[in-house]
């Protein structure tokens, strides 16, 4: 319940803070109109200490459960049988697992589902795991919805976990709320950054298309889970050295479970992984590249800095790239290390799905694009005459 | 046989591209801000309209919200849709993804028998995408996310979904849920304006959580795992340089950039 006392002096600081805009103030005094999400924001702005959010809270015992897992991804198989390898984004969760599970004084975990995947167990331990939990099965050699629930939703009746991690991908985004809406677990979708508050996980992330960040906690149910998003999280230097306690786990998957059945599977060209959302380095052009002849050049250089290839909307809409290639909203959301834009003027659609980079570099022969506003390094001049020249210096420096 | 029976879970969202901060005191602006139909839920209501054109169908819009949300219940009727209905109930206060996900799965199972259920792959305003796969599993049915074809044969649904690295053809026995993604040449259709005034006159349902038969420490608050701990507004980037030049001196000035910033290293 939110609940306005009498020290309310109708100040109104609560007003223009609302995400939700259903503060008011009538007759001096603040009112909660309908569509409020209990969200605080409110609560955070009134010195008065007048704006209250109140729960039902009963003491909850949540002893026992215990231990930090990381819920392992691994890239399509190039042809069957083949060795399955792990995506970037299981390393980044292992290596900030690590430091959360020193911080809680509990193990880290990962849990890995699928069939010849033993030999990925000494990969996952040198990223930080203390504890491999294998299901394997030849039923779960490809990624199926219905079995990963199963499989998943098996293992945390048994072990109970405090934590659950995901790499916010399109599988992790497929899978986690399908396990939490079973388990009545809290999950946070997306998160760009973790770390512990008070013996809990706080979640942050991005909501309202980037313009706000929220800061999520679950303290009264377990385990907590949350889907981050893959070029976030810091991945550590693996340690050869390191040991991990390995648990075949046997748990009964009938092929009959699988509901979905997949008739075709197309995969991009290029190298798998390095699709522009967990690529580390992404070269993305828009409408000033013109043309597919002259688009090239990104292609280029993006090869030559082991990125991928992105687009803004205005270059998917002149068939420059194909749609999975877009960055921006109704696109991919992407976070690299860095972040060229090429071209792009910065419509606020395409700045919210990049502006998280950590280097942003935009050559543009517009002074005044929007894109300068969030580039670290604005480069102002003709990306036509540049761009070439910058592809041969690079060429030459190896 | 009976016609098939879509439902189509709608939200009404800020249009968050017109949302700015104010860099003085990080909170966002809101006055003006037009509410609108989620773009992915417009795409999936006009997936349903097709799908009732070419096969004959029923398709009711579903939303949980405030009671001006009915603007987005109207615009679904103008567009085609059949029958709308809105959860709107102080009790669901506060809901999560979660809590949301269970309302929203009572509801449908409200309506009785459905072959089909759409959603959109993610509301604007909260980015999660997890609501449909939360129904889903409410409703013990198959799910496919991330969709942008889907038809229908023989009580058989084919679609075509985006996955990591790809896309892939599936099939599946309705019913199922599938959460729509509007592929690149889509653009959102929009209602004449004789459509808009029929659509008026339409009764829209409006069901509180008792007549869902919602638990009450499932909804709301209360049914809701996770709390926000505190809004704000993101760090604000330092101001960047901007370089201008010869394109010869750019260059160079990128290759500069690169090393400084170590992404030259093998």
């Amino acid at each position: 319940m939110i609940e306005i006392d009498s020290k309310c002096t109708g100040c109104s600081r609560c007003v223009p803070v609302c995400p939700f805009g259903v503060m008011h103030i009538v007759d001096k005094k603040a009112q909660v109109g309908e569509g409020c999400t209990l969200c605080g924001a409110c609560v955070q702005v009134c010195s008065l200490e007048a704006v209250r959010i109140t729960r039902e809270e009963g003491p909850v015992d949540l002893s026992a459960h215990k231990g930090l897992w990381v819920v392992a991804q691994t890239l399509p198989l190039s042809r069957k049988g083949a060795k399955p390898r792990l995506r970037p984004v299981t390393h980044e969760l292992l290596s900030a697992g690590r430091g959360l599970a020193d911080g809680l004084k509990e193990e880290l975990c990962a849990v890995l589902i699928g069939e010849n995947a033993e030999g990925l167990c000494a990969e996952l331990a040198s990223y930080g795991a203390d504890k491999v939990y294998l299901v394997e099965d030849a039923v779960l050699a490809d990624y199926n919805t219905d079995t990963y629930a199963a499989a998943l939703i098996a293992l945390i009746a048994k072990h109970k976990p405090g934590v659950v991690l995901f790499g916010a991908t399109c599988q992790g985004r497929d899978l986690a709320p399908r396990v939490a809406a079973e388990i009545h677990a809290g999950l946070t979708a997306d998160c760009t950054g973790l770390s512990l508050k008070e013996g809990h996980l706080l979640q942050t992330r991005p909501a309202f298309g980037g313009n706000i960040m929220a800061d999520i906690l679950c303290t009264r149910k377990r385990p907590q889970m949350a889907t981050v998003r893959p070029n976030v999280l810091k991945k550590a230097v693996p340690d050869p050295l390191r040991k991990a306690e390995l648990v075949c786990e046997k748990i009964h998957i009938d092929e009959k479970m699988a509901r979905v059945k997949v008739l075709e599977r197309k995969l991009d060209a290029g190298h798998p992984g390095r699709k522009i959302s967990e690529a580390q380095v992404v070269v993305s052009g828009g409408r000033g590249m013109r043309d597919k002849e002259r688009f090239k050049v990104l292609e280029e250089l993006a090869e030559l800095l082991g990125g991928a290839v992105g687009a803004s909307r205005a270059a998917v809409d002149m068939g420059l790239k194909p749609k999975s290639h877009q960055v921006g909203q109704s696109g991919t959301t992407v976070s690299p290390k860095l972040y060229m834009a090429c071209g792009i003027s910065g419509a606020i659609q395409h700045i919210v799905g990049m502006r998280s980079s950590d280097v942003i570099v935009a050559v543009n022969k517009d002074p005044n694009a929007a894109i300068f506003n969030v580039a670290k390094y604005g480069i102002v001049g003709d990306l036509h005459d540049i761009l070439p020249k910058l592809v041969s210096l690079l060429k030459n420096s190896r | 046989m009976n016609p098939m029976k879509i439902v189509v879970c709608v939200k009404q969202v800020p249009d968050t591209t017109e949302v700015q901060v104010d860099p003085q005191t990080g909170t966002l602006i809101r006055a003006g801000v037009p509410s609108i139909l989620n773009p992915y839920d417009h795409f999936a209501v006009e997936k349903a309209l097709e799908l009732k054109a070419e096969h004959g169908a029923e398709v009711s819009v579903l939303t949980m919200g405030p009671p001006q949300a009915q603007a987005v219940l109207r615009l679904a009727l103008a567009l085609g849709a059949d029958r709308a209905m809105l959860l709107s109930d102080r009790l669901f206060a506060g809901s999560d993804t979660w809590a949301t996900s269970y309302a929203l799965g009572r509801a449908i199972r409200k309506l009785g028998r459905t072959d089909l259920i759409l959603c959109g792959q993610q509301a604007i305003d909260g980015d999660t995408a997890q609501v449909g796969p939360g129904i889903a599993q409410n409703l013990r049915i198959p799910q496919i996310t991330f969709c942008d074809q889907v038809e229908i044969e023989d009580r058989q649904l084919k679609a075509r979904h985006h996955i990591d690295d790809g896309h892939e053809i599936v099939q599946a026995r309705l019913p199922v849920l599938c959460t729509m993604t509007p592929p690149q040449d889509y653009r959102p259709r929009h209602p004449s304006f004789p459509r808009v005034v029929q659509a008026m006159g339409k009764v829209l349902e409006t069901w509180t959580a008792l007549e869902i038969g919602a638990e009450p420490g499932m909804i709301g608050l209360k049914g809701s795992p996770t709390q926000v701990d505190r809004v704000y507004a993101p760090p604000q980037k330092e101001k960047g340089v901007v370089f201008t030049g010869t394109a010869a001196e750019l260059a160079g000035r990128i290759l500069d950039i690169l090393q400084k910033e170590n992404f030259l290293t093998p």
